[in-house]
Parts: C-alpha cells; structure tokens; sequence
C-alpha cells in the first residue's frame, strides 16, 4: 500500500495527493488489481460449485476473465484526453448501433438485444453505452461552470432517456437500470442542487403506477412475484421461492461447499448466472455472502478513493460514476436474488456466468486507472 | 440577454465533489449493511424454516389443473364432459438412462416413432424441472398391468389418471359444440404457460374454441415435500384449482337428432334459429365424425382418411360453406322492390319464359322454360313470383333496381357479413358490389351481372347460417337478432368483436304482410290449377297442421371451397343442382326459422323442403322432451 495523505492547498478545498506507486509504472492499481483478483477467484470457486464441479464452464470463465484484465490493462495505458475526446463520437456510434440492433437484431427469448455480423462478431451495443454514457456525460460538463444550469441538466437528461428508452424497449429492463444510474450519477457528482434531486426521486415514485402501463406483461409478472411469490409459484414466483430457499437454509456456514442440495438437484435455475449467490449462500452461508459483500465494499472504497484523487472534472465525474454503477449491479442482483427486488437480469458482476458483462467491467475499470495514473501535476 | 461569465470555480467544484461522493459512498455502506440485513433474515432468522423445507426433503411445486366446464344443451342434456384418461408420464431428472427407458417401455406397451418424437417434442416445452411429461395417453388396462409388473425397473416412470374431454354425443354434435385438441407446438407458443400447466387440451373449434378462457378454469397448485425418490411425503401449501365454468347452449339435442335424421346420409346441412332470442336450436353438417377421436390424439391414418375424403366431414357447411343462395333470396328482392317503389303488390308482368336485356342477345331463361307448355308463368305479380319463383319478373325488378340498391337491402339481412356472435369459424359470404368485381376482376359491373345476383347465381355466395339469419330477420319482420349458440353461462358473449347490425326499421306492415303471405302460399298454396301451387306444396303442404313460410332454392354447383379435387367416375353425382330451403313456422308467432341444404340434392323443393318440414315438425309437435310448446294436432 502507498502512503496516502491529504494536502491542504492554499485557496482551494480538499485535494488529495500521494506519493508515485509501484503501479504507476504500468498505469495499473495495484490494491485495485488484488481486489479484483481476489473476487474473480471467489467468483470461480462459486461457480466451480454452480455448475456441478465440471471444469469446462470454469475454464471458459477463466479465459473471459483474463481476457479481461488484458483489456483492462491496455485501456489502462491510453491517457484519459484521449477518451475525453472520442466521447461524444463514441456516444454517436453507440446510438446509430442501438438503431441496428432495432432493426437487424437478433431476437432471443422474445428480445432483440444482440447485433450480429455472421462469422465475425455478435455483441450487445447496450453493453458498449454502460461506459459510453458516463464517458459522453462526464466529456459534457467537464468545462462547464458547475453546479450546472437548469438547460444544461435538461440537455444531459435527453442524453441519459435516448439510450435508456431503447434498451428498455428492446426489451432489457435490468441494462437500461443500470445505464440510467451510470447517467444520473454523473449528475449527481456534478452538484445539481438536493432540491433537485429529491424532488426527481418524488417524481419518480408518484410516476410510477404509469410504469406499470408501459411494462410488458412478463415484467409486470415479476413485479407481482416480488410482491408476492405464492401468488404464481408456477411461474414468475418459482425462481424466488426456490432461491429463498436456498439461501435461507444456507444458515450460519452453509451446508458445505459442493453440498447445496436446492441448487445440485435442478430445482434452482439460472443458478450459475443471475442467481450464483443461491448457491454460494446455500453452500457457504451467510459468513460466505458477508465475505463477497466485504470485497465488493472493499473494492468499491478503493475506487471512490481514486476518483476523489482525480485531478479534472472529467476524470473526477467519470471513475465516480463507475465505481457507483458497479455497485448497483451488486445491489440489484443480490437484492433480486434474495426477493426484495424485482427479478430483472442483472449478473452479478465478476462471478456471475457466461460474462457478456466481464469486458465492460474490466474495461471501466481500466478507464479508472488510466485517469488514476496519468497525472498532469505530480507532486 | 448577455450570458454571465462562467469561470469554473475549482474550490466550489472540489468541494462539492468531495461531498457528494462521501454521501454516494455512506449511502452506499447503508445499502450494504441492508443486503446483510436481508440475508441475515432469511440465513438465520428464518433459517429455521428454509431448513425445514430444504433439508432432508426437498420441496417442489405442482401444478394442479382445473376440471373444464360442463357444456350442456338448452334441455340440460350434457355435451361435453370430462372422463378419466390413464397416461403414462415420465420424470426425466429420475431417469438414468433414457433411451433404455424407452426401450424398456416399448417393449410392454405400444410405442411407436411418432409418438416418442412427439414426446421428445413435449419434453423441450417443460417448464421446470421435476414436472413430469407424458409419454402415452389413454393406456389400456392391459397395458397398466403389463407396466405394473416391470416398474420396478423404470424409475422416473408413472401411471397418472387425467380427466379429459368426452363428448357423449360424439358426431351428432360435433359441428355444433366444436371440440378440444391436445396441445401442440404452434398452440404451446401462444398459450400462458401458466395458465395452461398441467392442462393437455385446448378448444380449437367452435363454441369450445370462443369460450376457451371461461372453460378452462384457473390452475391450482401444491408446494409439497418429496423424498429423492420423488415421492410426496407432505402438501405444504395448496391453492385448489377452479373448475371452468359450465355453459349452456341453446341447441336442443333432439331437434338436432332430427334433422340429422332427416338429412340421412346425404351430404347437407341445417341451421335453424330461435327467432326471439337468435338462439342456434340446431346445426347439423353432414357428414361428421367423431369428436373424440381427436382429444386423445389421433393416429396418421384416421386422419389422413378423414382430411382426404371427398366428402370433407371436417368442414362445417354451416358455417364455411359458402354457396350460390339461389331463389331462396326473392323474397329479400322483392322486399326492397316494394320498399324502393321499383315495384308494388299491384304490378304485373307478363312472362314469355325468357328474359333479354335492351342490346344483348342473350337470353336469361326461366326454370320451367322448357318444361311449360305455354312457356314462362303468364301474368306475374310480385307474390306469384315468390310462390312459383318466376325468375323474369325478378330479372326486370333487378335492373330496375340496379346492383347497388339491392347489395344495400341485401346488406341489411346481414349477407356479406359474418354476424354469429361466438362461432369463429363462421365465413362472411360475399355481397358483390361494383368495387368488389373491379379490384377482384378488374371488369366494371354489368347489368346482367345484376341479373344473376337477382336469383341468387353469378357471384354472390353465402353460408347456410347466413340465410337462416336472414330468414329469422324476416320472421321477426325486421327485429335483428345476431345469431349464437351460448344461452346462459359466460360473459364472452357480450364481448363478441363481430359487428353488430341493427333492426330493419320503417318497412310498413304492408310490405312485411305481402312477403311473408307470398312465402306461405310458396307451402300452403294448393289445390289450383297447374302452375298456380306453391313450389313447395305438392311435397310438404298437403297435410301440414301449423302455418309454415319457406322458400325453395336452387343453386348451381360451385365446387366446395377447400381445394379438393374429386375423381372422375364421382363428377356427375357432384355436378348436379344444390337443394335449398328456407322456412319459418309458425307464421302468426314464428318459434323456429331455419335454412336447410343438400349438395347435389337437385330440386329445392321436392328435396330439401321435406328435410325442412320434418325438422319443425320436431320442434312444433313432437318436442315435448324440450318443455317447449306443444301444438295440437287438433289446431287445425
């Protein structure tokens, strides 16, 4: 660990500095990378469990998980004015893929979420606009005076609801959460007034019940089942009352790693994706979760730390605004899984399978050290 | 306005970055400390419980279906009901070894590729796990021993009871109740897996078809507790199923057992309505088949014979027939004749037999042409048109008339419309207009196209449900009824999206009095010289003790729409004239109004008229069965 330390310049507020680390050499973090490192490994012991101790799927697992930290490691190295300036093309490309994907996209299950060019490559473009968003957000204000005016924060909520809508619509209710948070935290970080922002979340509840209008009939399902499980335990219900189970008769230690009965015996689905933390509570327990939940702040705290480090608005708007989304994901996902929020498909980050999501992740991570570790002022 | 300066202000910036992050990262730590709440609840406070359920047992979730409701006819006859099935189910998490599984199994029981491919089928559709998929349906008691004996060896696999559907009727009323099916892929796909957990069938015709979501009934369930081998050791939790509803139709099983008699086994149909309430009594397609066949599933072969034969009993000819209406529409022509002024009850026409339009060689020529003496029916007025069908007379009220003045009286008897209430199936017909010929044909409207329509040949092309409607609106001079086979029972009736007609208002009694007396003299007529009785009096109305109106028709063939091709030696049989009737009786306050039709049968008259007479008959005299009203021989 560097030694940290904070400064009081003359005539400003609080800056932080520190001395030059071990990792700045190659523009890495170094607490950041242990952390990581640690929550993947976690992350595949619960899987090795997860998938019945076969070792193909954690092999694969293994591979998307350096595959990575290898992107993280380059998108590390390219100095953050570089990013500043590509945002808003970037933020431009993202749209018009979002549009194909409208278009051309391939329907799964019912929603038309990915993007296929035959042979070469599919992706989901909502998964590029998670970083595009803040990044084109964070670009935005970074020479304005701030706290911003009215317009401005109206013009960056059109940018925020453009995207957000046509995720939604696509439909995929859990990505457009998580890239309306990513938006609305840079807003945050940029001080608009409390007033506002209260009186955006009053907003937000009392427009609720017209959600309720807009969903699809399978999301409402979920809402319903989160209110009420035994109302459709055919259904939306069962997924929540076999997690709960799960999870519930995991007790103090669990039963043992590789002994969870709920999730061996295929009564638990998605259990090696959305609902991994069933099987790590079942198996592990609740001393299990609070170790996953004790990383996951661990990490997040180290994140919050660099950015208040940051030395400009775009980099300061931008790491803060990645370290809070990455916590939504954990919030989400393991509040839906223990059925205090509603079912909506968000993968929790690092361990979750199949990690369409692993090389956004690494990749805001990488943007983070980059501006961590590109510095104008040393001291 | 000029725009204030706007110097970024680093200190405010840092300072309020600072903070809001602090915030951000309290309310984060708050968040946490709730997951760990959360968890904490379910892992200790509550882990007791999980404990219980999770342990030794493990619990699970069935499905329970619902009972399908009861059909019943108007006499409280029952319709359809539901009779146990024995199936052969299979747990596929129970199973080690799945194709000898299979094999075991096709070797004491009958087991062909078919239907392991549809089991295979079924087995990719499953919910969730543990929930059992059925192999076979319908297993025999010989085939229940024979597996009791070997199941031991095939764990996984079960002997479970079904109630499915029965019609204990079975043909006689198939094309009047419809029938269920058991659930495919293409149906599985727009079906709520939900609702539909647990249920094998789903109506895919007629009334079991419209009143699907009120007879299936809600899904129940049980959370049960189950050892490793499957087995249920305790319910925990259970919400029973509700049984769907039971309807009750306004067919009256012996009305429609006489007129299935009374069509015999020619190939026909029969609609007949209740005139005050629009109620179906009766709806008869020849030939059926049976109903039954289809809810356990039906092998190849039936139903290649039954989809292939020449005879399509499949087809419902009273509701997707659509044939040439022939004569049996003169006397809606006459009426709007009267109503427009075209013609009135004095007019007299002297007929030669033949007809010719102004500038055109062709001769229109009518039926008895060749067979009078003299040629044609002499002096015609307008009600010895429709008792001796005089065709000529029609054919100059037609062009008087003109082809848009007639499709709009014609469009108030609701031809050109599908108006049924709750028979999806039902076809609409076609009313031709001048716009229909130029987009089908691209040909402008001729005026003998207008000739055709008046006898009811050329285009124009309804259902036999249609003409017994238009038959009831006339026997209600006028009151519009939409005809419908649900009496009482569901509220899917009012929601009926087809389009609703209105009464036939501010024709005067007169002109009701003249159509309705010509089509009395059309049975009742008799004794006069040649060529002065009804059409229809020789063969029903000699001895007839009620008061009946009715119609002949007769149409030329026009080949049943489903694309069937017919073999040479059966052309002639099939090339010849379809019998219409249309009646209603009794005439002072009509309680039956209905149309009957025999492909190929030849003269209206002589052979569907008595199909007619012997169906009300029924109804009139004979229905005591119904508690409907008798009347006395003796009346007349």
């Amino acid at each position: 660990m560097s030694q940290d330390f904070v400064r009081r310049l003359p005539g400003s507020g609080l800056v932080m500095q520190r001395k030059a680390g071990i990792g700045d050499a190659v523009h890495l973090d170094m607490s950041m990378v242990l952390l990581l490192l640690a929550i993947s490994a976690y992350g595949l012991l619960i899987l090795y469990s997860a998938v019945g101790q076969q070792t193909a799927p954690v092999l694969s697992q293994g591979i998307k998980i350096l595959a990575g930290l290898g992107a993280m490691v380059v998108i590390a190295q390219i100095p953050p004015i570089s990013y500043m300036r590509l945002a808003p093309w970037m933020f431009l490309v993202t749209l018009i893929l979002l549009v194909m994907v409208y278009i051309f996209g391939v329907e799964v299950k019912g929603s038309r979420r990915w993007l296929r060019i035959p042979g070469v490559i599919s992706f989901q473009p909502s998964e590029i606009m998670k970083l595009v968003l803040p990044l084109t957000l964070a670009w935005y204000f970074h020479d304005r005076h701030l706290p911003p005016r009215a317009r401005y924060v109206f013009w960056s909520l059109v940018v925020i609801a453009i995207p957000v809508i046509m995720i939604a619509m696509q439909p995929d209710l859990g990505t457009s959460v998580i890239i309306a948070a990513s938006g609305l935290f840079v807003l945050l970080l940029v001080g608009v007034s409390w007033w506002f922002v209260f009186s955006a979340i009053g907003l937000a509840v009392v427009s609720a019940p017209a959600l309720w209008f807009v969903l699809r009939d399978y999301q409402r399902q979920r809402i319903l089942a989160l209110l009420d499980p035994e109302r459709d335990p055919l259904g939306a219900g069962w997924n929540i009352i076999q997690s709960k189970t799960a999870i519930g008769s995991g007790g103090l230690f669990g039963k043992g790693l590789f002994e969870g009965t709920q999730s061996h015996l295929d009564f638990l689905p998605e259990s090696q994706t959305d609902f991994i933390v069933a099987v790590l509570g079942e198996e592990l327990g609740l001393a299990g979760v609070f170790a996953l939940l004790v990383l996951y702040l661990l990490l997040t705290g180290r994140g919050v730390v660099l950015s208040l480090r940051a030395q400009d608005t775009f980099g300061r708007l931008l790491s803060g605004s990645i370290m809070f989304t990455f916590f939504v994901y954990v919030f989400v996902n393991m509040g839906m899984v223990s059925g205090v929020l509603p079912v909506v498909g968000v993968p929790l980050p690092l361990v979750s399978h199949g990690g369409t999501s692993i090389l956004t992740l690494f990749a805001g991570f990488g943007i983070l050290m980059s501006i961590h570790t590109h510095r104008r002022i040393t001291l | 306005m000029a725009e204030p300066l706007a110097l970024k202000d680093h200190t405010w910036e840092t300072r309020i970055f600072f903070r809001r992050i602090v915030v951000g990262f309290g309310v984060l730590v708050v968040l946490t400390l709730f997951l760990v709440a959360r968890f904490f609840h379910l892992q200790i406070v509550q882990h007791d419980v999980y404990a219980t359920l999770s342990d030794k047992n493990r619990i699970q979730v069935q499905s329970l279906p619902p009972i399908r409701g009861l059909i019943y006819d108007r006499n409280g006859e029952l319709l359809a009901d539901n009779s146990p099935s024995f199936n052969l189910t299979i747990t596929p998490e129970r199973v080690d070894d799945m194709p000898q599984t299979l094999a075991r199994l096709a070797e004491i029981l009958e087991l062909s590729d078919e239907k392991i491919e549809a089991f295979r089928k079924r087995l990719k559709r499953r919910q969730r796990p543990f929930e059992s998929v059925p192999l076979r349906f319908k297993l025999s008691p010989g085939e229940i021993a024979r597996f009791s004996v070997d199941r031991h060896a095939l764990p996984g696999v079960e002997v479970e009871a079904r109630l499915v559907r029965n019609y204990p009727r079975g043909e006689l009323m198939t094309h009047a109740v419809g029938s269920v099916r058991r659930i495919n892929e293409s149906d599985a796909r727009r079906l709520d897996p939900v609702a539909y957990s647990g249920t094998d069938h789903v109506g895919t015709i007629g009334v079991e078809r419209y009143y699907e979501s009120d007879l299936l009934g809600t899904v129940g369930y049980q959370q049960v507790e189950i050892d490793a081998r499957g087995r249920v050791m305790k319910i925990l939790e259970s919400d029973l199923p509700v049984p769907g509803m039971d309807i009750v139709l306004h067919v009256d099983s012996s009305l429609q057992q006489a007129a299935s008699d009374a069509l015999g086994d020619r190939r026909g149909t029969l609609v007949a309505i209740e005139p005050a309430t629009g109620g179906i009594l009766a709806m008869v397609s020849k030939p059926g088949y049976d109903p039954n066949l289809f809810v356990t599933g039906i092998d190849h072969a039936t139903y290649a014979s039954l989809r292939d034969s020449p005879d399509v009993p499949l087809f419902n000819r009273a509701l997707q027939g659509q044939y040439e209406p022939g004569s049996t529409i003169k006397p809606v022509i006459g009426l709007a004749g009267l109503v427009t002024g075209m013609t009135n009850a004095q007019y007299t026409i002297d007929d030669p037999g033949w007809f010719r339009l102004p500038n055109n060689d062709r001769l229109y020529r009518d039926w008895n042409w060749t067979t009078s003496g003299s040629g044609g029916h002499g002096q015609v007025n307008l009600e010895k048109a429709i008792y001796r069908s005089c065709n000529v007379y029609f054919y100059n009220l037609a062009v008087e008339m003109g082809i848009d003045r007639i499709g709009n009286y014609l469009a108030l008897f609701g031809f050109g419309v599908n108006t049924a209430l709750d028979l999806p199936e039902a076809k609409r017909g076609l009313l031709p207009t001048r716009e229909w010929k130029e987009d089908t044909r691209g040909l402008p409207w001729y005026p003998g196209d207008t000739v055709n329509v008046s006898i009811g040949q050329g285009d124009m092309l309804v259902t036999p449900l249609q003409l017994a409607t238009a038959v009831t609106v006339i026997a209600n001079r006028g009151r519009w009824v939409a005809p419908r086979m649900l009496k009482s029972g569901s509220d899917l009736l009012e929601r009926s999206t087809v389009p609703q007609m209105d009464s036939i208002e501010l024709i005067p009694d007169r002109v009701w009095d003249l159509i309705i007396g010509a089509m009395e003299k059309v049975v009742h007529r008799g004794n006069q010289v040649y060529g002065e009785n009804g059409t229809a009096w020789a063969y029903i109305g000699q001895d007839i003790p009620y008061r009946m109106a009715g119609k002949s028709g007769t149409s030329q063939v026009v080949a049943i729409r489903q694309g069937e091709e017919y073999s040479e030696e059966e052309l002639d049989e099939r090339e010849r004239k379809h019998a219409w009737f249309v009646a209603f009786a009794p005439v002072e306050k009509p309680e039956i109004a209905l149309a009957v039709l025999v492909e190929n049968g030849g003269g209206g008259s002589a052979v569907a008229a008595p199909v007619a007479r012997a169906v009300i008959d029924h109804h009139l005299l004979k229905n005591t069965a119904a508690g409907g009203r008798v009347i006395a021989a003796t009346e007349q």
